[in-house]
């Protein structure tokens, strides 16, 4: 009886400490957000607010690819397919048919979230890296179809048209970059938010336990397909949402620029590097690597073609020997040391 | 329905190329009871564990659990209907924490995972692992890890709990207190099929034992008769008995 008395007040007891760590993550997120938000004050500078909506923009792409790549555990090197997708999506719909960018960027979603349970319908047979050699591949196959489709302006891109002021197409003067980093931080959060609300729902689960041991995973009732098939959904849709907002903030696209294999590595960098399969590992890693990205690239000018590459693997190769589970794990303290 | 037996297995078969892992068995688990599997090296036992769990499908034969015949049904499915495994090699999540493994085996019967939390909570405190409770599994002690792959079928609701050596690689100690929880599993109302090496801990422990050798039945009955058989002393025990 005793026992019995004790099961549902321990219970209760890491229930609530359990709701306590949430609201402590949401909290800190909160703050992180409004700080962001209050970044443009301070600084003014045209090139280094660039800077400001570029990292988010990386947060949230690699925050959708840490969804799959991450939780999951399935390594994606060919989200750039389903950024191509988002801007192409946009951007045609917008200059062709006059749709605004804003239901453009859902509709470029949903069809980047259908390529991908389409594809995830074929590769999810194959494991491991061939999943990831295959993903390159097929990314590098819709970059030559979009280099040859002439209707879509095949290698020389489309222009967006120039016009006033509108929050209704995205469109702003290029010295003013508040809307943008608004827009960009908007979409950061919202990751953020999906990403911490999956976390510990049934599908959060379920991708952890599908990517530690797969066997195990079935044998206590998971759905193995289903669980990959949904993580490459919701990663493209939020990706292709990315490749919307690039289109508008860049106003021209050519598909060197949305579907080069560089921006694959470039989604999936931020996470491995601040953290892979955790919740601030993307927005760590995108605060340290697109800013270094940004400068080296802007000293080194037209020289430097590659700099930023060797910076990179110079980075990873830290981190993996340093602390090869991320930079995020330098902030959660772990009393129990590593035996 | 409580008249046919829980488990079912008839005539199955499972060939790798040319090898019989499991050639042509045929057992039966009753409700309730506790069924020790037991066999040298290489008898097939975790072989004829995959294909009840549906970790792989059977050459020949049919599964009957709970009167239904599961021969075709995937491994979640299985789990679903109430058929639930722990592994020789112990398979737990490494990078999730005691809590959320125990987590993704109550998430099949209680999809909402706040309710899941809470059932996993009840079960790791069953299993003895609420001082772990927030530990990542890959941090656990080897007799842990047993603990915790029994927790997290356990937290599947399963009417019938395959067992893979369990005990195996634990001190007298802690195979004594690993007993006590299988004991108490049963006590539940959960029917154990068991593969276990240690004589000592599995006899005492079941109602009956069925013996596989190469593949196929030896023998089965009560633990004292298998252990009296002749054709089992021989191909197990004999060398222990020659040695003493």
């Amino acid at each position: 009886m005793a026992t019995g008395l004790a099961i549902p007040q321990s219970g209760k007891d890491a229930a609530s400490a359990f709701d306590r760590k949430r609201r402590l993550k949401l909290l800190t997120g909160l703050a992180v957000a409004a700080a962001v938000a209050c970044l443009p004050l301070v600084v003014t500078d045209v090139y280094a607010q660039n800077i400001i909506i570029l990292t988010l923009l990386y947060a949230a792409l690699s925050q959708s690819w840490n969804i799959l790549g991450g939780y999951c555990g399935q390594i994606s090197l060919g989200h750039a397919l389903y950024f191509g997708t988002g801007a192409y999506a946009t951007t045609i719909l917008y200059t062709k048919f006059g749709v605004l960018p804003w239901f453009g960027m859902i509709v470029g979603g949903v069809v980047a979230a259908a390529i991908a349970l389409a594809l995830g319908y074929q590769l999810f047979r194959l494991a491991g890296h061939y999943f990831s050699i295959a993903t390159i591949v097929i990314a590098e196959a819709g970059l030559v179809l979009v280099n040859n489709w002439d209707w879509a302006g095949a290698a020389t891109g489309i222009q967006w048209p120039f016009v006033p002021d509108s929050w209704a197409v995205l469109q702003f003067n290029p010295r003013n970059k508040l809307p943008y980093i608004y827009i960009a931080l908007a979409f950061a959060s919202i990751t953020w938010l999906t990403t911490f609300s999956i976390e510990t729902s049934r599908w959060g689960y379920w991708w952890r336990a599908v990517k530690d041991n797969a066997d195990a995973a079935e044998s206590l009732g998971v759905m193995i397909f289903k669980s990959k098939m949904a993580a490459a959904a919701i990663s493209a849709f939020f990706t292709a949402i990315g490749g919307a907002f690039f289109a508008a903030f860049v106003q021209y696209i050519d598909p060197e620029s949305v579907m080069n294999f560089q921006l694959s590595l470039l989604m999936a960098l931020p996470a491995v590097l601040g953290g892979i399969g955790t919740l601030w590992g993307p927005a760590v890693g995108a605060a340290i690597l697109i800013p270094l990205t940004q400068v080296t690239r802007s000293y080194l000018g037209g020289s430097g073609q590659g700099i930023d590459l060797i910076v990179y693997g110079l980075l990873v190769m830290v981190v993996a020997l340093a602390k090869p589970e991320g930079l995020s794990s330098l902030f959660t303290s772990r009393k129990a040391p590593r035996a | 329905m409580s008249g046919t037996p829980l488990l079912q297995v008839q005539n199955v078969s499972r060939r790798f190329g040319g090898l019989v892992a499991v050639g042509d068995v045929t057992l039966e688990v009753g409700r309730g009871e506790i069924l020790g599997l037991i066999g040298p090296n290489g008898a097939g036992k975790s072989t004829l564990f995959g294909l009840i769990a549906g970790a792989l499908p059977p050459s020949s034969g049919r599964i009957l659990f709970d009167g239904h015949d599961v021969t075709s049904l995937p491994a979640p499915e299985r789990c679903r209907r109430g058929i639930a495994r722990t592994y020789q090699v112990v398979k737990s999540f490494d990078s999730m924490s005691v809590l959320d493994n125990v987590v993704v085996g109550a998430l099949v019967r209680y999809p909402r995972a706040a309710q899941a939390r809470a059932k996993a909570l009840d079960v790791i405190e069953f299993a003895g692992l609420s001082h772990r409770a927030t530990a990542p599994a890959g941090e656990l002690t080897p007799p842990e890890k047993r603990r915790l792959e029994v927790a997290r079928a356990i937290a599947t609701e399963p009417k019938l709990l395959l067992l893979d050596e369990v005990m195996t690689g634990l001190t007298p100690a802690e195979a004594a207190r690993g007993v006590d929880l299988v004991r108490k599993v049963r006590e539940t109302g959960v029917t154990v099929l068991m593969v276990e090496h240690v004589m000592e801990i599995v006899m005492p422990l079941v109602d009956r034992a069925f013996v596989l050798h190469l593949g196929r039945e030896l023998a089965h009955g009560s633990a004292q008769e298998v252990a009296r058989n002749e054709a089992v002393i021989s191909a197990y025990l004999g060398d222990r008995r020659r040695a003493s």
